[in-house]
């Protein structure tokens, strides 16, 4: 296994008067696709929110390319190079298309070689490029929050459910669109429920249950394993879509 | 999209436009119009109804005078209505600003540079006015970086504390003004290349040989030009969609790396400068001012931003027209009930659109 | 029997108890304890505004429904009083249509701002509420043929309510505490001589009826109010303030809850600003419907506590012994500072409020839950110890 770009140790986190978190331990390793899954209120998206300090930790440390970032404000973590797509895709709707990307440009202009990798990778983008974000489909909606996470080189990508809800069809594009993040050396830590997108990409995985990660190893191992997967994520993985 | 999608989706666009069920007819036309442009709709209605009460020269002076108290109130009311659009911060000490940018504007005309202010040439009057509204927006917005700092950050995200903490500050921010420029009215003789009127000549039909006030033209001109300002900064620079975007979705900016706080102390900053340059024009224009001028301001305020839909600039510019045209033409048709037309057409607009005209956010 | 009186809900709190108790001896035995009108008029105003400032409490600190319509209740109350009896004499016919007809206006009007928060969202609510008493306090000052505009109008009460009126041949003497407290501490040797001296004549009237009318009511609607927020409509209204998405998802028709609150608090201050025009005899935009008062109102709520009834008590006696008496504090402070300059300026007597203002937002920051919710918090941190 590489070095790993991102550590959580021992963290734990509230939302409210909620303990979400208790003591999650989790490595993500750099250049490497990492799935993390679990049940539904497991605290998938709640570690997620808790790197890009959205949630406040209560207890152990979060620590990129080996320095500490536990603690820091969102805006700070978010310039060190990670990025992140939470569930709800967190579109500006009210924005143009090409708005949304001027704004996730950080450094002020777009690097146009990049703008049209991007537009090869999702065609609808160039397409809708000045039209309001809101009137765009769900999957569109999606490439464009993907696109927007990767108009600058990031060293690390945050996903958050990119599948969810979407047609059979614009998961194969996504799932093309991640291969070829994947061979650009980008790290990724990606929350899944679909098991079929997850073993296709994936190659180290995590499980999260109660607040807690309760396995770790490489993806082939645990595809290979059905009565482990049957015991870490309650039901066959095989037949969920 | 899928076909189900597709009804779906024709489905929910035809709840959210009824009218489009009318067809094609010009009375579907109308109701298009008047759902899709509610503000110009209701600017068309406010306009055309008077002139059937009022002569057309009388209407064309109210309506000028009406512009022009809608271009101050414009003034006065886009800070706050960003401020709460931005941070959904309530600030209910913005009349206290306005107040305050009235003194200063005031201190400098007729203490500092008085002399300028007397003359006669429009030149020599300007040395005087523009450092006047200047010191004004300078003062309001000196003081609206220490208001947030001191009063408003420690209660974010708390809008029955952000209500007391402003009433609170209001109440010292007043007692202080009158700490400074004392308890008493102050009177503010407009500069004398303000005065007067322009006579428009006889040869234009209808409105031929009524005199309009040179200042309210002023008015009406400077508030133009903020609101093409504001438009612009907002519709085509990068800080306007990070203004945008944060009406939206403040989590989302900070996500992309960029430090909301601040921004949100640069509108509520510029907010707070720009109530003060609105409190100076209305002290030129009504030429006497009190620490409390900026109450009775609010009311009219707060009135704009809730018709404009909170955290609208261009809603909050046609709230302002709005309001400053009924009270005019209602002023001069009954003046005791100016103050009710007004609170009238706010409850109107709440029961018709309860969202205001334009709206930007879901609060 | 105490508990049942107080529904429960007694202070909790070994100071709390004992202000409230000496509030509450010094507003019942008011006029045979404080000698002269000053003392006399704020006795009277207090016990209306704490009617005004409970009524409030129901809504803002019950329910966080923050309104600043308060004000126009009140003035409904005092002009529908004073508006009654200049048109039908002063006889007590006269007060009961005035506090009838007020009473029904008021309902009228918070039922149809109950119904606009249908329609608006809460923090919409404040802000319309507030333009709304702005057109109302217009209205008052620009019908001046109704209601004397600016000058006001002058109460009539029956001649039964006013100072001509002696309800006992005999009379009666009270106790002054300023002159024996004063006394104690100038001639501690001369006790006997201190004692005689702050015994003073009272000359019970009409007027000392009013009062009295005016303090039984007050403990009254208060103890309703009391009993009221104990209640399980009370306990509604508080779920209503902690989430109201869960109090609707239990069931409860959240919008029948708050404008019933609403409505209710209207007509105990509609109440109130009849009391105060009867006490007051007078009554002016300036003293029952002014955004300054509004202020007030909130000052008085939040600084003594929201959400516990007693703070209101406290607030109120606080505010007005200040609005009355810290003027004369600061006239001792300003002795001591050269004329001229600001500093001069800072502690000038009309200058209290900016020193109020300053308490009011330190206090909203460090003892939100103002004097009676932080005297609960230090003797509940005492318990345990002891």
């Amino acid at each position: 296994m590489s070095d790993a770009i991102l550590t959580l140790s021992g963290v734990s986190a509230d939302i409210d008067q909620y303990h979400i978190l208790h003591g999650v331990d989790l490595e993500v390793p750099a250049g490497e696709l990492t799935v993390l899954l679990g049940r539904n209120g497991a605290g998938k998206s709640t570690t997620l929110r808790t790197i890009m300090g959205l949630t406040t930790v209560t207890a152990g440390e979060v620590r990129f390319r080996g320095e500490p970032i536990t603690g820091q404000p969102t805006p700070r973590i978010a310039r060190q190079g990670i990025a992140f797509v939470p569930e709800s895709m967190g579109i500006f709707s009210m924005l143009t298309v090409r708005e949304n990307m001027v704004l996730a440009a950080v450094s002020g202009r777009m690097d146009e070689q990049r703008l049209n990798w991007i537009f090869d990778l999702f065609p609808p983008i160039k397409k809708f490029w000045d039209r309001p974000a809101g009137n765009l489909s769900g999957g569109q909606k999606q490439m464009l929050a993907i696109a927007r996470a990767v108009i600058e080189p990031r060293e690390l990508l945050l996903v958050d459910e990119p599948t969810k809800g979407l047609a059979p069809a614009i998961i194969n594009d996504l799932a093309d669109a991640f291969e070829q993040l994947k061979s650009q050396n980008v790290s990724i830590l990606l929350v899944e429920q679909n098991f079929n997108f997850s073993r296709r990409l994936g190659q180290s995985v995590a499980v999260m249950s109660d607040g807690k990660i309760v396995h770790r190893g490489s993806m082939a191992d645990l595809a290979d394993n059905e009565e482990q997967q049957h015991e870490l994520l309650g039901l066959g993985l095989g037949e969920h879509q | 999209m899928s076909a189900l999608e597709k009804t779906l989706d024709n489905k929910s666009a035809r709840r959210e436009r009824p009218w489009k069920a009318l067809g094609k007819g010009p009375r579907a036309r109308f109701a298009a119009f008047r759902e899709e442009k509610p503000h110009l709709f209701l600017l068309a209605l406010m306009m055309l109804v008077p002139l059937f009460m009022i002569n057309p020269t009388t209407w064309a002076v109210l309506t000028i005078s009406g512009l022009a108290m809608g271009a101050m109130v414009f003034l006065m009311a886009s800070g706050m209505t960003l401020t709460f659009g931005l941070m959904n911060v309530l600030n209910l000490a913005h009349g206290a600003f306005i107040s305050l940018g009235a003194f200063a504007g005031a201190t400098v005309l007729t203490v500092w540079l008085n002399g300028y202010s007397g003359d006669s040439s429009l030149l020599v009057n300007l040395v005087a006015i523009l450092p006047a509204l200047g010191f004004a927006l300078a003062v309001a917005g000196l003081v609206g970086l220490l208001f947030e700092r001191l009063v408003i950050k420690p209660v974010y995200g708390d809008h029955l504390k952000q209500i007391l903490v402003t009433v609170g500050g209001s109440i010292i921010l007043l007692e202080l003004i009158q700490v400074i420029w004392g308890p008493n009215e102050i009177p503010v003789p407009r500069p004398d290349a303000l005065r007067g009127a322009f006579i428009v000549s006889d040869a234009i039909p209808l409105i031929g040989g009524i005199a309009l006030e040179k200042y309210r033209l002023i008015a009406v001109l400077l508030g133009l030009a903020v609101y093409g300002l504001m438009t612009w900064v907002i519709d085509r620079t990068r800080v306007g969609v990070l203004i945008r975007a944060g009406v939206e979705d403040r989590e989302m900016v900070e996500v992309h790396g960029y430090r909301i706080r601040l921004l949100f102390l640069g509108v509520f900053v510029a907010g707070s400068a720009l109530a003060g340059l609105g409190g100076a024009m209305w002290a030129m224009y009504r030429e006497i001012i009190t620490a409390h001028m900026g109450d009775e301001l609010m009311i009219s305020v707060i009135v704009v931003i809730i018709l404009g839909g909170l955290g609208s600039i261009k809603g909050c510019f046609y709230g302002a027209i709005l309001v400053g045209l009924i009270n005019l033409y209602v002023g001069f048709l009954e003046p005791r009930l100016a103050a009710v037309a007004t609170v009238g057409l706010m409850v109107g607009v709440l029961m018709w659109r309860p969202q205001g005209l334009i709206p930007v956010i879901k609060v | 029997m105490l508990n049942a009186i107080f529904s429960g809900d007694t202070p909790r709190s070994r100071p709390l108890t004992a202000i409230l108790l000496v509030i509450l001896v010094c507003l019942a035995l008011g006029p045979f304890l404080f000698d002269g009108t000053r003392a006399f008029s704020t006795l009277g105003m207090i016990c209306v505004f704490i009617v005004v400032v409970a009524s409030y409490d129901l809504m803002l600190g019950y329910t966080h429904i923050v309104s600043f319509a308060h004000t126009m209740f009140f003035g409904i109350g005092a002009y529908g009083m004073a508006i009654a009896t200049d048109a039908m004499g002063n006889n007590f016919t006269a007060i009961l249509v005035g506090l009838a007809g007020a009473i029904a206006l008021s309902v009228v009007l918070s039922l149809l701002l109950g119904l606009l928060s249908l329609r608006v969202k809460a923090i919409f609510f404040a802000l319309v509420t507030l333009a709304v008493a702005f057109a109302f306090l217009s209205l008052a000052t620009q019908l001046y043929n109704i209601t004397g505009g600016e000058d006001g109008l002058r109460v009539r009460v029956p001649r039964e309510l006013g100072p001509a009126f002696r309800p006992f041949d005999g009379e009666l003497r009270g106790f002054s505490i300023v002159t024996f407290l004063s006394g104690l501490f100038t001639e501690p040797g001369n006790l006997g001589e201190v004692l005689r001296e702050s015994v003073f004549k009272v000359r019970f009237s009409g007027r000392e009826l009013m009062y009295y009318v005016a303090f039984v009511v007050s403990l009254l609607v208060f103890l309703f109010l009391l009993r009221m927020v104990n209640s399980p409509f009370g306990r509604v209204l508080q779920a209503i303030r902690e989430n109201e998405f869960r109090a609707q998802a239990l069931g409860y028709r959240t919008v029948f809850y708050r404008t019933a609150a609403v409505i209710v608090s209207a007509v105990l201050a509609t109440l109130a600003g009849v009391m105060f025009a009867l006490i007051n005899r007078y009554v002016n935009p300036e003293n029952t419907l002014d955004f300054q008062l509004m202020v007030f109102i909130l000052l008085m709520c939040v600084i003594g506590g929201m959400g516990t009834l007693y703070g209101s008590v406290v607030g109120v006696a606080l505010f007005l012994l200040a609005q009355n008496y810290l003027q004369d504090l600061l006239r001792l402070f300003a002795a001591q500072v050269p004329e001229g300059g600001v500093m001069a300026e800072l502690v000038a007597p009309d200058r209290w409020l900016l020193w109020f203002g300053v308490l009011f937002v330190l206090s909203v920051y460090f003892f939100p839950t103002g004097i009676v919710g932080q005297l609960r918090i230090w003797s509940q941190r005492r318990k345990p110890a002891a």
